[in-house]
């Protein structure tokens, strides 16, 4: 090693270490404010030497606001969206890749253009939309697709299909046509080929995909906030604007709440980290 | 998940879950590609429709309403509690409260009454209830108000009612935006009640080199510097060129506009800094932790922020007189009360509700609880009011009018259009700026208005 | 490629391919397509589409629209106009009177200046050195891309407590917590948009940093190798032969960040209660304001959002036609 590569290693260490420390600062300091009651921060301010440290902040934002609930909301819109988009896209990119139909170009062009679209460009028709829609009422207490938990996997879906038709028709066509053409040969029908033969080989896309939908769906801010108007029937991201107004004095019990709700990112984050980035680079990188 | 409405349908079995699915589809097929855009309109079909699940809810629970308030925070939040308990006990309807916070409750208002709102909901008095009541979207209460009239005077019911005189609110309380200071502090400096404007100013002077700030100010919120706007405005001005401002019959650009903001710059020296990026909640701590000297709000933030083993201390007065013509004749003492919105399902079990709210009895029930409000009910003491809520009343009461806040007398969009020019007024107080928000204001006002 | 596929088998397979499929299989094509095009269509396209008409009226949001012109309704004072016809009316108010558009335009500007000029060299810079495999680089990757886990409202939460005027770190690290001398960090109009950037650099950075990675992952280890053989320093051999090979990389990573920075509105909208602050006007948050405030511009936001939808198509454009070449490479 010459000396000046040493020294390009020793700088590059430094600019990293930096680097980190600069970026888990806000997180450990939201932690810190959350850890201390709100009487010891109102007099010493955030930056001071905590002579608490207590849980109660985390139990209280947890008690007092039935968080559970937004959680099962989170549930119940995830879960749901993220299995149909990769069912609708899959079956989209599959036709894309493995059959000929005229438009397939202009197939690929209107998906993925439309994930692209800032949000706000279509809410304001959606919204009107929404509330013209009548569900039955299993599927929405309202009876319509605006304020039902409905309502946003539908809108999660249509948005996220674009990107994941992207992916999975470039996945699909890195798989050898052969596979295809051999199933054709055994008499297997369209479907067959497509559900038990194509999909099975695209699991790495579609597990990639479904880490970085979850955490996409449930991060989401701007459908809830916009479509849900009932307080308990938000998921747990868009209910943080909630909670900020019910803890309006206790910036401490916010700090608590909003780390709560990052528990789920920062599980699939640890667990799941690897998968989160192939997804993203799956769009990327083959594109 | 606890809505009962749910468990009606679970409990009627799948009988009405079909016909439901049936209704639906005949729905869909036949009204939804034509309104796609149009939505519910507000018309009278629209209640017609909305009025068939009402009977089946009541015929099978025989009275339950959703109550959609936007009491958020803890403490008002057990106080509608309190009330709404007290509301079933006395007439048998089962509430269940749906809680939305503050600004987002606000927010979606016009959407919440066009789409499946609640059987009742939590409102504010003013124009902010008519303009929702001209467009059809509230329902009128007059019979409510043939029972409850006598709980009530002029000034309240006036404040209750729609452009087409017909009751559109059953109020609840309201509160005064006051000049707050802590008595020990007073106390310990001497300080006196300022009575008019060079008081105050030279009060100002005195704390400031006294090492407190003279007045804690906060407007992140947007809405709470609008209460000095219209202070001052009521003071130099009076209450008549208030109302006429706000429905902009006089022009923004008038001289009683660039008044009002004269007297303000002579205060912009004596006010807390960064207001702009300071939460209200944050400047009462600071009143409370006795950095600043006074602070002017509504007692139902001031008032309600204060930790209660220090509500002893908080004393208040109204503000100081500017132009003798006016006197201290009026305040901006905001009215919070209940609406029935035109779409909701139980309208009788919900007006047996609103019988019930429009008396003393049940403002008495929630000033339980809630420490800062005063009731509006003729001559309603509260048994549990404390000093602020005493003299809070008093003060109401000395007044000749009482105004209900910028953004709830004049249409919203105006309002939102003078928190811009307000905020940036907090930034740079200078005559020259004062006169391009003036600008700004009008211009915006002819297309708001237009 | 799929369209380039029929071409290379040549004329004679078109009427053979249709036969490959039985009726049963047409369905099952029509079925697979067709409940993802209508979804996307209907949820997503005919809103876009819809907001271009919904621009030329004027509608509180409440009853419906009707086909007339709003200058030939009544007028009653304090009552709104039933929905109608306003023909380029909005376009022009929102050029001249609304005070909020051209600071939007400007904000939204500056926030893809900073994006470009430093959130994406950073995380290319990060990338790099993460490449080289220094020590401990898996813990450094891990750190900072944990912001792009977290949702942006999430974020403005916990950075409210770094900026808070009285209480807040930043503030009380450098000793400006007094009345006098206190940085107004979120409420200064001067200030506001850049604290709000280093926010959203913050998260950016570690984005920008993962696709890079993978982008040099993907880079032929033998083209550097040959490089440095031939002598060229590390630093050549980056911007000589490592940089042009990720062209496509690059483009992708332009595209997500012009589309990010159209996008933005979480952050200002927490940061801001909803009710945007002096200083942090965006186009996102004009829209949203306009259409879902307590009194709504319908036809007026709709404006604000075919102002955006029109900017957000060159980028889109630019996207399509770099995957489009590649297709038919």
């Amino acid at each position: 090693m010459t000396g000046r590569s040493r020294l390009g290693g020793v700088l590059a260490q430094v600019f990293m270490v930096v680097a980190v420390a600069l970026w888990v600062t806000p997180i450990l300091f939201a932690l810190y404010v959350a850890l201390r009651p709100i009487s010891e921060t109102n007099r010493l301010g955030y930056f001071s030497v905590a002579k608490k440290l207590t849980f109660e902040n985390f139990a209280n934002a947890w008690t007092q606001s039935d968080m559970w609930r937004f959680f099962l909301n989170s549930m119940w819109i995830t879960v749901p969206a993220v299995i149909l988009t990769l069912v609708l896209a899959s079956a989209v990119a599959y036709v894309i890749a493995r059959v000929n139909v005229k438009f397939n170009l202009s197939l690929l062009i209107l998906f993925t253009a439309g994930n692209l679209l800032p949000q706000q460009v279509i809410i304001t028709p959606l919204y009107r939309l929404y509330l013209a829609i009548p569900l039955p009422k299993f599927l929405s207490e309202s009876g319509l697709m605006y304020n039902s938990i409905t309502g946003l996997i539908v809108i999660n879906v249509a948005f996220q299909l674009g990107f994941c038709v992207f992916v999975m028709s470039n996945y699909m066509r890195t798989i050898p046509k052969e596979i295809d053409e051999a199933a054709i040969v055994d008499g297997a029908s369209l479907w067959k080929r497509y559900w038990r033969v194509t999909l099975p080989l695209c699991r790495p896309a579609l597990a990639a995909l479904a880490t970085l939908l979850t955490t996409w769906i449930y991060n989401d801010f701007f459908w809830a906030i916009t479509l849900i108007s009932t307080g308990n029937k938000r998921p747990i991201t868009s209910a943080l604007a909630n909670l900020q107004g019910q803890f309006v004095a206790n910036q401490n019990m916010i700090a608590a709440a909003a780390l709560l709700a990052a528990i789920p990112t920062l599980v699939v984050f640890i667990l799941l980290q690897k998968q989160f980035i192939r997804g993203l680079t799956l769009g990327a990188t083959k594109g | 998940m606890s809505d009962p409405s749910q468990s009606l349908i679970r409990a009627a079995g799948p009988l009405s879950r079909r016909s439901a699915l049936k209704g639906m589809a005949g729905a869909l097929g036949l009204a939804a590609l034509p309104s796609l855009l149009a939505a519910c309109g507000s018309d009278e079909g629209s209640s017609q429709g909305a009025s068939a699940p009402a009977t089946a809810a009541s015929s099978a629970g025989g009275g339950a309403v959703t109550f959609g308030s936007n009491y958020s925070d803890e403490a008002t939040k057990n106080a509608f509690a309190a009330l709404v308990t007290a509301a079933t006990a006395a007439t048998g309807v089962k509430v269940t409260v749906n809680t939305v916070d503050h600004n987002t409750f606000q927010n979606n208002i016009s959407s919440y009454l066009q789409g499946t709102p609640d059987d009742l909901a939590t409102w504010f008095a003013g124009y902010r209830l008519q303009f929702f009541a001209a467009q059809n979207l509230l329902e009128p209460l007059d019979d409510v108000w043939e029972k409850i009239g006598g709980t009530f005077n002029d000034a309240a019911k006036s404040l209750s009612k729609g452009v087409d005189g017909k009751y559109y609110l059953v109020p609840l309380y309201n509160y005064p935006w006051v000049v707050f200071y802590n008595k020990s502090v007073f106390k310990d400096k001497g300080y006196e009640v300022p009575a008019d404007w060079d008081a105050f100013v030279a009060l100002c002077k005195k704390m400031q080199k006294d090492g407190l700030v003279p007045l804690a100010f906060a407007e992140k919120d947007g809405w709470p510097a609008l209460g000095t706007f219209d202070i001052i405005n009521l003071r130099v001005n009076g209450y008549d060129y208030h109302i006429k401002l706000m429905k902009h019959e006089i022009p923004w650009t008038d001289p009683g506009v660039t008044a009002v903001f004269d007297h303000w710059r002579e205060l912009m020296p004596f006010m807390q800094k960064g207001a702009n990026g300071r939460l209200w909640q944050d400047a009462a701590k600071d009143l409370e932790n006795k950095k600043a000297g006074m602070m002017f709000q509504g007692s139902n933030q001031v008032a309600a922020n204060y930790d209660p083993s220090n509500l002893g201390d908080l004393d208040f007065f109204p503000y100081p007189v500017i132009n003798a013509q006016y006197g201290q004749d009026y305040m901006d003492a905001p009215t919070d009360g209940f609406m029935l919105p035109k779409n909701a399902k139980n309208k009788d079990a919900a007006k047996k509700i609103l019988e019930y709210l429009g008396t003393g009895d049940a403002e008495t029930t929630f000033l339980k609880t809630d420490q800062w409000d005063t009731g509006i009910a003729n001559g309603l003491v509260a048994p549990t009011y404390n000093d602020i809520q005493k003299k809070g009343a008093q003060a109401i009461a000395a007044c000749k009018a009482v105004s209900q806040f910028m953004d709830r007398d004049t249409v919203p969009d105006m309002a939102t259009a003078m928190i811009k020019g307000i905020q940036s007024f907090i930034d740079n107080p200078s005559a020259a700026n004062v006169t391009s928000i003036q600008k700004s204001a009008e211009d915006q006002a002819k297309t708001i208005f237009a | 490629m799929a369209v380039s596929a029929p071409a290379a088998a040549g004329t004679a397979k078109g009427p053979r391919r249709r036969r490959r499929f039985s009726r049963r299989d047409r369905l099952v094509i029509v079925v697979l397509l067709g409940i993802p095009l209508l979804i996307d269509l209907a949820f997503v396209w005919l809103p876009a589409f819809a907001s271009l008409l919904l621009s030329f009226t004027k509608w509180t949001g409440v009853g419906s629209i009707t086909l007339e012109s709003c200058s030939d309704l009544p007028k009653v004072p304090g009552i709104p106009q039933p929905g109608c016809l306003y023909g380029l009316e909005n376009y022009h108010q929102a050029f001249t009177v609304y005070p909020d558009f051209w600071p939007a335009v400007r904000h939204n500007a500056i926030w893809l200046g900073v994006f470009i000029i430093l959130a994406t060299p950073l995380g290319m810079l990060f990338a790099v050195v993460i490449d080289r495999g220094i020590r401990g680089s898996r813990i450094y990757q891990s750190v900072l891309f944990l912001p792009v886990m977290l949702s942006l409202a999430l974020i403005g939460i916990i950075w409210e407590l770094i900026y808070s005027p009285n209480y807040g770190l930043i503030n009380s690290l450098i000793g400006r917590t007094g009345n006098d001398n206190l940085i107004d960090w979120l409420g200064d109009p001067n200030l506001n948009l850049w604290a709000i950037l280093v926010e959203a650099t913050w998260r950016q950075a570690g984005y920008v940093m993962v696709l890079y990675l993978a982008g040099l992952k993907a880079v032929d280890p033998a083209l550097r190798e040959a490089a440095l053989v031939d002598g060229a320093s590390a630093r050549q051999t980056f911007f000589r032969v490592v940089f042009p090979v990720l062209r496509p990389i690059n483009i992708v990573i332009l595209v997500v960040t012009v589309i990010e920075s159209l996008r933005a509105f979480d952050l200002v909208y927490i940061t801001s209660k909803g009710n945007p602050l002096r200083g942090l006007e965006l186009l996102s948050v004009a829209v949203t304001q306009n259409i879902v405030g307590e009194t709504q511009r319908i036809g007026f936001g709709s404006t604000l959002g075919v102002v955006l939808l029109v900017i957000s198509l060159v980028p889109i454009s630019v996207f399509l036609y770099q995957v489009l070449r590649k297709e038919e490479a």
